[in-house]
């Protein structure tokens, strides 16, 4: 199993292929969006076991890494809330867009409808999205804002992090 | 510079009354409750003394009251930690020249005017482990007189403002900063006594009894009287060796992490971070929520030793991690302006050719911490060496009772891990205290049990396997 990830500090897509099972096709076009994890190594937590609400996360042991029953999860961002890392993400395919949930820490919080910057996972520039659901900071169970960004789909496994233009 | 604007922290309401200090003179503008240092730093003035030999400028290091590199003379009193001292109106503050003489006038305290103080146990450091320490303790029925140094009770969770691991129940998912508050209160709940700017000096044996005599706010002294005493005194930053790593604005990560979140200081505008552990990796992040701008870290070792997690961050964020790559030097004129890095051969030589240069007004190191163990050594406990653990360690056993009868640890004193272990460590060393001063009845080795069963969990994955090598070494068998 390649580690080269730990000395770059983020996922190739061929990473989480390998590490993390990715949703099929079908369930990512489903109604409800679908959390998946990029938490590839064991590390002591379990926030995100414990607050899921319909036992769709397994983890035996603490220091297990965290793997999602697609079919169970009901796409109800808790776990993006909660996680200590921000490694929880929920995507949803819409047509030839894909929305993308993710965890926002910076200042400032976008609102609704805006345009923002699309990053990838190591920063760079990839396109532009807009913002289509921002829980905020006072919402969310895990104290972090939450903001669900509309993209087109292509992007949908390479968009990780926002950059807000104000 | 002060923040205004903070995604998780609310500085307004952090600030006090608006008070005058005179720096050699001149007056600055600083608020009621922030310390003499981080105040200079807001109004711009880095340089905090000079070196006795050659006279170097010297600043800030450490920030939590460890390192003296802050000594300056507040009024008329030479050697005084202005980082951990709080500003008063009209104060005044000079540079000190090397070693200064005290005023011909100063009167030193006298034994005799000490205060007493009696209780159970005698706690001394209010981070996650004394806390801790303290709540189980009192909870039991003891009576816990807790001491630390700081003007705030918390320990370094006071500038975490990121969510910390482990499961629920041990504060998995809340923010360090708000974990601190959880338990102030709590042990405030419970009956802890509690003495902040009050400084432990010595642990003594006093007829088979503890005595742990400490100096508030360097001018009073007191005696702490008990049957057991629960050290629970932390870690200090340590140190890499480059070309003007003195130089002010090469500051300890912590530091940084205090004056910006715990003060609401920008620490500088553009940082270059060496050491890419969870410390390192936790500050670029933390700095990027400050609004600062991190143009990279560099990590000498081949991996990233920070969890994934944290790594992936600042990442996203498009801050570089250089791996295999060390600071040659810091290069300033009586400050920090440029850092030079270069990239490291096998045999950890800089490889020719390879050197960036940044243009930054702070370099931060993240190189690790090391227990913080002088009370435990000059109290006569057994320390033994632990790489593993980070440096010079304690003896315990598995209630974190140290080799002299009644000293129990807990925390980053007894080995550089985590908070999380640190609440645990003390739980474990609160409940063993109560119970050797008859304070507990037996049933709780349930709950010490209990929590020895979650600190072999939490250690049970890759991150905690060095953690247990480290232990064999210090582990005492019954």
């Amino acid at each position: 199993m390649t580690e080269e990830y730990l000395e770059r500090g983020y996922l190739t897509l061929e990473d989480l292929k390998e590490k993390v099972e990715l949703p099929s096709e079908e369930r990512l076009q489903s109604k409800h969006p679908v959390a998946v994890p990029e938490c590839p190594q064991r590390i002591p937590c379990t926030p995100c076991k414990e607050i899921c609400p319909v036992n769709a996360i397994k983890m035996d042991n603490p220091n297990d890494i965290p793997v999602v029953n697609y079919d169970k999860c009901i796409g109800c961002s808790l776990c993006v809330q909660i996680c200590p890392g921000l490694a929880f993400f929920m995507i949803q395919y819409k047509g030839d867009k894909a929305r993308v949930t993710m965890p926002h820490e910076l200042l400032p919080i976008p609102k609704r409808g805006d345009e923002v910057i699309l990053l990838n996972r190591k920063g760079e520039e990839v396109g532009k999205g807009k913002v289509v659901l921002v829980i905020p900071r006072e919402k969310s169970v895990g104290d972090t804002p939450v903001i669900t960004v509309e993209m087109p789909k292509e992007l949908a496994w390479e968009v990780r992090a926002i950059k807000v233009v104000v | 510079m002060r923040l205004e604007e903070h995604p998780v922290i609310d500085f307004t309401k952090r600030r006090g009354k608006k008070v005058t200090i005179y720096f050699e003179g001149k007056p600055i503008e600083a608020y009621e409750g922030e310390p003499i240092a981080e105040a200079l730093h807001a109004a711009g003035i880095r340089v905090l003394n000079y070196s006795t030999e050659k006279q170097r400028p010297r600043g800030l290091f450490c920030a939590i009251g460890k390192c003296s590199s802050c000594l300056m003379v507040v009024n008329g009193i030479p050697n005084t930690r202005t980082c951990i001292t709080l500003v008063e109106d009209g104060m005044r503050v000079e540079r000190q020249r090397g070693s200064q003489p005290l005023p011909r006038d100063y009167k030193a305290p006298q034994w005799k005017e000490a205060e007493k103080h009696y209780g159970d146990i005698v706690i001394i450091g209010g981070g996650p482990a004394g806390l801790m320490a303290g709540i189980k303790a009192a909870e039991k029925g003891a009576k816990v007189l807790l001491i630390d140094e700081q003007p705030i009770l918390g320990g370094q969770l006071v500038k975490q403002t990121h969510k910390f691991f482990g499961k629920r129940e041990q504060f998995a998912g809340v923010r360090g900063i708000k974990i601190a508050e959880i338990l102030a209160d709590e042990a405030k709940k419970n009956g802890v006594e509690i003495h902040l700017e009050t400084s432990a000096i010595g642990i003594f044996d006093n007829n088979g009894e503890k005595l742990v005599v400490a100096v508030e706010k360097n001018k009073k002294l007191h005696e702490f009287h008990g049957k057991a005493v629960v050290v629970a005194t932390g870690a200090m930053e340590k140190m890499i060796p480059f070309e003007n790593n003195d130089l002010p604005g090469v500051y300890g990560a912590g530091a940084i992490q205090t004056l910006m979140n715990t003060y609401g200081i920008e620490p500088g505008k553009r940082v270059l971070i060496v050491g890419a552990g969870n410390v390192g990796v936790i500050l670029a992040y933390q700095l990027k929520q400050a609004g600062v701008n991190v143009v990279a870290i560099v990590e000498a070792m081949p991996r990233i030793g920070a969890y994934f997690v944290h790594a992936a961050k600042v990442r996203r964020l498009g801050i570089p991690i250089y791996t295999r790559h060390t600071i040659l030097r810091a290069e300033g004129d009586g400050k920090v302006e440029r850092a030079v890095v270069a990239q490291i051969d096998e045999n950890w030589q800089p490889i020719p050719g390879t050197e960036k240069v940044y243009d930054v007004d702070v370099i931060a190191l993240a190189v690790g911490l090391r227990p913080s163990i002088e009370l435990l050594h000059q109290a006569g406990a057994q320390i033994t060496y632990a790489r593993e653990l980070s440096g010079y360690v304690v003896r315990h056993d598995e209630r974190m009772e140290t080799t002299v009868r009644g000293l129990f640890v807990a925390g980053d004193s007894s080995g550089i891990e985590e908070a999380t272990t640190a609440m645990l460590e003390g739980k474990i060393a609160g409940l063993s205290a109560a119970l050797l001063v008859g304070k507990a009845p037996l049933q709780v080795y349930d709950e010490i049990k209990k929590a020895q069963k979650d600190l072999e969990e939490f250690r049970s994955g890759p991150f905690g396997k060095h953690i247990l090598e480290g232990l064999k070494k210090v582990m005492i068998n019954d």
